[in-house]
């Protein structure tokens, strides 16, 4: 564990849950990278039910009847100075883009937010390696890190009722693809055809935490 | 096989729920008040687990396409059998043929029946329970619609006759002030504590938006020391998020599994069955424990379900 990592913060998260905090200011890739290495250690503890990675912190959730919260938190402590990180666990993933269009009709307006023209700001959009830093809020939705920080926009003040299936979006820094149809207030770009979440699968989700991911660019549409 | 008559789309299929995909986003969903299906199970001689009926939309109308034993939990609401009418914790054979109505509670919010056997229903990631948010599981990854016809598994034990349980808990209602136990949660001491205190000292009022995601209540305003950006973080059922309103939101069955408010406190896991009957426009009161009285409280819950189950279990 280098000296730059914070020492991260537990506390008890309701009566069958544990929190660990490694946040400091803004979001973290080292921190990640241990958050999901400890993620693994914690998944193979008797007594732990569910882990849990969010952003720079990890909820695991135990059964009381089969562990202590006293071990369980020294164990979490001993997993966190532990980890071996190693950023090479998940797979990279291509994600064809079609950008623009119908379907991605905030790309002219954030692109003159960022002061650039939508060549660019695709371009930028695809070049970067993107890290799959947790998947939640709803079935199957990665937590993107890695965006480019010249095209973070603010979310909407206003959220949109859909945004469809596919949609390839921005939130603040955060990148995003939509695994349902449902509400949201980021920016919509572009879709992709990629089914990120089928139920029926053996492995609903497609991504991972720790999956690394590249947008490659299918088409553009004006 | 029963066939539902008239129904609100939010009466669902549920079970006591998934475990072990909340890190790809996909919630626990299940039954709101666990203790209830659990005993309505146990009732009919089928494990805690199986699969029943969550009504909160009332009148509910279902006919026996086929003679079924079943029971009725949770809420204390005046049901008729043809024209019997059934009190609460009841459990009784359906003939086929014969309709069941149940109306508004009295009492509680939320009514329970199980079926001997279990509603056969496909299992979805581990569970048979709807997640209406999500749109799968239960029922064609819907609640119910006039029309829909459910089958039961085989059952496990044999049908003696109709009997009840007296001494079950007792359920809020809107004369009432429900007392629910809780745990500070991580950003508890980043609130005001003039905050601190009137979460716990003052009554909160069960608000309209109230669903299986979430129960938001109204009262007191609780301000935080200073603005907190927080990245976000897995929740849990019975956490209890803080939004710039200020009113608190308690995350239920259906919580989304990562969330970025603050959160003063977690309800405990043994409170949970107790807070789904709180009625909207019911009154609820904040009491902190500790850990380990948390602990103690789920054990004794487990402890009476098993001497249900036991007991039950001699007669059936």
């Amino acid at each position: 564990m280098s000296s730059l990592d914070p020492m991260p913060k537990i506390c008890i998260a309701g009566s069958q849950g544990l929190f660990l905090d490694a946040a400091s200011a803004g979001f973290s890739e080292p921190v990640q990278q241990r958050v999901l290495a400890t993620a693994n250690l914690m998944t193979q503890l008797p007594g732990v039910r569910e882990v849990v990675p969010g952003m720079n912190n990890l909820l695991v959730v135990y059964s009381p009847s089969d562990t202590s919260v006293g071990a369980l938190m020294e164990q979490l402590f001993h997993a966190w100075s532990h980890a071996t990180v190693n950023e090479q666990v998940g797979r990279e993933i291509d994600v064809p883009v079609i950008y623009g269009g119908h379907q991605g009709e905030d790309l002219a307006v954030i692109a003159e937010l960022a002061k650039m023209d939508v060549q660019t700001f695709i371009r930028l959009h695809s070049e970067a390696l993107y890290q799959v830093a947790c998947v939640g809020a709803m079935p199957g939705f990665p937590y993107l890190s890695g965006l480019n920080p010249k095209l973070a926009t603010p979310r909407r003040s206003v959220p949109r009722m859909r945004l469809e299936e596919g949609a390839i979006i921005i939130g603040g820094t955060q990148a995003g693809i939509m695994p349902c149809s449902a509400p949201s207030g980021w920016h919509v770009i572009g879709r992709t055809e990629l089914k990120l979440f089928d139920q029926q699968r053996e492995s609903p989700s497609f991504l991972q935490p720790g999956d690394r991911i590249r947008f490659s660019i299918a088409g553009i549409e004006s | 096989m029963i066939e539902i008559l008239s129904t609100g789309a939010l009466n669902s299929v549920q079970d006591l729920g998934r475990k072990g995909y909340l890190n790809i986003g996909v919630g626990q969903s299940g039954a709101m008040d666990r203790l209830a299906l659990s005993t309505a199970n146990i009732m009919v001689g089928n494990p805690a687990d199986y699969a029943g009926l969550e009504i909160v939309l009332f009148p509910m109308r279902l006919r026996f396409v086929t003679d079924c034993r079943f029971a009725m939990t949770g809420a204390d609401a005046p049901a008729l059998l043809d024209d019997l009418e059934l009190p609460p914790n009841w459990a009784c054979n359906g003939k086929a043929g014969q309709i069941l109505i149940i109306h508004a509670p009295r009492r509680g919010a939320r009514v329970y029946l199980a079926f001997a056997g279990g509603i056969d229903v496909p299992v979805l990631m581990g569970s048979r329970a709807t997640d209406l948010k999500s749109g799968f599981g239960g029922f064609q990854g819907r609640g119910l619609i006039r029309g829909d016809q459910l089958t039961m598994n085989p059952p496990r034990a044999k049908s003696p006759g109709s009997y009840g349980l007296a001494g079950v808990r007792e359920m809020p209602s809107l004369t009432t002030e429900t007392v629910i136990r809780v745990l500070p949660a991580a950003q508890y001491e980043d609130f005001k504590g003039e905050a601190r205190e009137r979460f716990f000292s003052e009554l909160w009022q069960v608000t309209q938006e109230t669903n299986r995601m979430g129960m938001r209540l109204s009262g007191a305003e609780l301000k935080l020391r200073s603005p907190r950006e927080l990245l976000s973080h897995g929740i849990l059922p019975g956490t209890i998020q803080v939004p710039p309103s200020g009113q608190p939101i308690i995350q239920m069955a259906e919580a989304n599994t990562c969330g970025g408010y603050p959160k003063i406190a977690n309800v405990i896991d043994a409170d949970l069955s107790l807070l789904a009957q709180a009625p909207v426009g019911s009154k609820l009161r904040f009491l902190e424990i500790d850990l380990a009285e948390a602990i103690e409280a789920q054990k004794q819950l487990d402890h009476e379900l098993n001497t249900l189950e036991r007991a039950l279990g001699l007669t059936l």
